[in-house]
């Protein structure tokens, strides 16, 4: 028999600290896989958030920097500046992207700065224990809406992938839900192609994943991949939301 | 630009950028505000045409100082510039840079606060620059220039010096410096021997993966981490404190000034001289750290400090600090960015603290 | 039925999620009633159940803690 799955090389031997059935770890895992193929790891740059995913320079052994909460996609801005041919990618959850980076989110896409980002929402601020998120579906309960959310109190939900696929830096974002290995293997063609797409020069490129946080949500890990498919995904529909590069094609 | 003898004529704001430029800072991120947009304006039309270079007005101070966060983990040169509010918005990026132990240089052109205040020259952000606007143990080199040609070459300096020592250095400028318009000798920045950059991210090619963080949870390191940064700013304090002296050789009565206000008080030193007033100044230029021995070695024959300031009084507390009560100390202070002090009003208040403190004693 | 691949599971570091559990189609995979050194109850492979080195379990495992082996 010949061994057909192992740990990727690229993924350092340190044990994750995310709870059981997180999907930061799947992530993780696809990410130095994807890194492995072509040059991308030397190329690699990576900013790692503020939130569950703080701690992924000990997790994968390319270039990775911290960056202050929500400030990520400044950050990748000022390194792809210094260095063009750089693969810089983002890594962020809801918080940090969609709520104290929201700005500096909307205008590295409005700049369609030649970064890509990886937009893990799990509908809530998993670090701190479980407040409500910019993702926040209503009539979810978090720690600071424990009546649910209401449009009359808390306001909306943002769909910050919908935003930024209607601008024209953006070239590419993709909305995965992380609930089956099909959807896995999904994930892995998104970041390949968004790399691809950013060693062109094509622009901002974003995919959003539908992640598992079983210790907010208070579901097991098989329970939260199901709230996932049969919850999440009403509020923010899997799929490719932008691709301009196949648009393109399409219309010359 | 045309040049005779490698003199030019230029604004403060433009010698920063241009110093800048020329010691190979080529990227330069920023958000406009008054009295600095001469700045990210000059960057604006020169970067682009160098290779490698990159200008990007940022969407806020907030998000500039973020962007050199990240240029600056690739070991090029970056700097940014603002003026006191936006300074206050990379106050966090500030923390973080000394922490990261990233080199980058950052102009104040200071203006009257605090608040939106006015667009007028000030010197109210000293406590904000030497006692650190951000959280956590650190310290930023401050510089404070008070000519043109100070400004260029303290900006050159800053770029070493952030190289040296691996971490922000703040240029103290001000509203009005940045406007002022003086010949300027462009030098060439000392080629000194600096640290290899062999924590600079670049891209992981045929070494490991290097990491940049400030997070240290594990118990015991973040301690070790800070007195490291301490050992660090000790050297510094022992290395690069800069002032300059003025007529302090048979001095009854000691000024303390930096920038637009020592220009102005010499200005009025020297008029109160021909009145046979035996005055003279300490001109600190690096702010922090700030040359507290130059004062305290003065005391030994001055016994009268007079600090004047566009502010409240916030460079006398380092005076006083210094001094530790070996010498009478007086403030005059005219905060708020107002009219610009002339050497006449500066003169009538030395003279009278002259007569009220040191005539008076005898 | 002969099988034609194979698993093995690292269950120290295993944290009980039940995925590989889940997704595994030849249900050759379940959760142990003995915990492991870190509190969680690991999932365990029966070798018996016919697995097809399909790894599924794998891709689906948060901790990296499956090997997957084919002929």
């Amino acid at each position: 028999m010949k061994k057909v799955f192992e740990r990727p090389r690229l993924l350092k031997p340190a044990t994750f600290h995310f709870c059981p059935g997180c999907g930061h770890n799947i992530l993780h895992r696809v990410i130095a896989e994807v890194l492995e193929e072509s040059d991308f790891r030397e190329r690699a740059i990576m900013i790692a958030p503020v939130g569950c995913a703080v701690l992924a320079y000990f997790y994968l052994d390319i270039d990775v920097t911290e960056a202050p909460h929500g400030r990520c996609t400044a950050v990748a801005t000022g390194i792809k500046r210094a260095i063009p041919n750089s693969l810089v990618f983002t890594y962020q959850g809801d918080g940090d992207l969609a709520s104290i980076g929201a700005g500096e989110t909307l205008h590295a896409a409005g700049r369609g700065e030649k970064v890509t980002t990886i937009y893990v929402n799990n509908a809530n601020y998993g670090m701190t224990g479980g407040q409500m998120a910019p993702t926040t579906m209503l009539n979810q309960v978090t720690t600071t809406c424990s009546a649910g959310r209401s449009a009359e109190r808390e306001g909306y939900p943002l769909d910050m992938s919908k935003i930024l696929a209607s601008l024209p830096g953006v070239c590419y974002v993709e909305r995965v839900a992380l609930t089956s290995p099909a959807n896995v293997q999904k994930f892995k063609k998104a970041l390949r192609k968004a790399f691809q797409y950013q060693t062109e020069g094509l622009g901002f490129s974003l995919i959003e994943v539908l992640s598992t946080c079983p210790t907010n949500w208070k579901l097991t890990p098989v329970d939260s991949l199901k709230w996932i498919e049969e919850v999440m995904t009403k509020s923010y529909p899997p799929g490719v939301l932008v691709d301009r590069k196949a648009n393109r094609g399409d219309s010359e | 630009m045309k040049s005779s003898a490698n003199k030019v004529l230029l604004s403060g704001n433009h010698a920063v950028a241009e110093a800048a430029i020329r010691a190979g800072c080529h990227l330069y991120f920023g958000y406009p505000i008054t009295p600095q947009n001469e700045i990210p304006e000059y960057m604006s039309e020169h970067l682009p045409k160098i290779k490698g270079g990159a200008f990007v007005q940022a969407e806020s101070e907030l998000a500039a100082i973020n962007m050199v966060l990240g240029a600056a983990a690739t070991g090029r040169r970056v700097m940014t510039t603002s003026s006191s509010p936006g300074i206050s918005l990379m106050q966090e990026g500030i923390s973080y840079l000394a922490a990261l132990e990233l080199p980058c240089v950052i102009a104040n052109m200071v203006r009257g606060g605090p608040g939106l205040g006015n667009i007028a020259t000030a010197q109210s952000d000293y406590f904000q620059s030497t006692r650190g606007g951000g959280h956590g143990d650190y310290r930023t080199i401050t510089l404070a220039p008070c000519t043109v040609q100070e400004i260029y070459d303290l900006t050159q300096l800053g770029f070493y010096l952030a190289d040296k020592y691996r971490g922000p250095v703040i240029i103290q400028g001000e509203g009005l410096l940045g406007q002022m318009v003086e010949p300027v000798e462009l030098k060439e920045p000392d080629k000194k021997d600096l640290p290899p950059k062999d924590w600079a991210l670049t891209g992981a090619k045929d070494r490991p993966g290097r990491m940049l963080r400030s997070l240290i949870l594990e118990e015991g390191i973040l301690e070790e981490h800070n007195w490291k940064l301490n050992r660090k700013y000790l050297e510094i304090e022992k290395k690069e404190k800069r002032f300059e002296s003025f007529r302090m050789e048979d001095a009854n009565l000691a000024v303390v000034a930096y920038g637009s206000v020592a220009r102005i008080a010499k200005g009025a030193i020297k008029r109160v001289r021909e009145e046979g007033l035996k005055v003279g100044m300490i001109r600190p230029i690096s702010l922090w750290p700030f040359p507290g021995e130059a004062i305290r070695k003065a005391a030994e024959k001055v016994s009268q400090f007079l600090v004047i300031e566009l502010s409240c009084g916030q460079m006398i507390e380092d005076v006083r600090l210094a001094l530790a009560g070996k010498a009478e100390v007086n403030f005059y202070g005219r905060p708020g960015g107002g009219v610009i002090p002339n050497p006449a009003e500066f003169g009538r208040v030395i003279s009278r603290n002259y007569y009220q403190k040191v005539r008076k004693a005898r | 039925m002969k099988a034609k691949g194979l698993i093995r599971i690292n269950s120290d570091g295993c944290k009980g999620c039940a995925f590989c559990v889940e997704f595994c189609p030849r249900k050759a995979i379940k959760i142990s009633d003995q915990n492991n050194a870190a509190g969680y109850y690991p999932a365990i492979f029966d070798e018996e159940a016919g697995c097809t080195g399909c790894a599924q379990c794998a891709v689906m495992c948060p901790e990296v803690v499956i090997e997957v082996f084919r002929e």
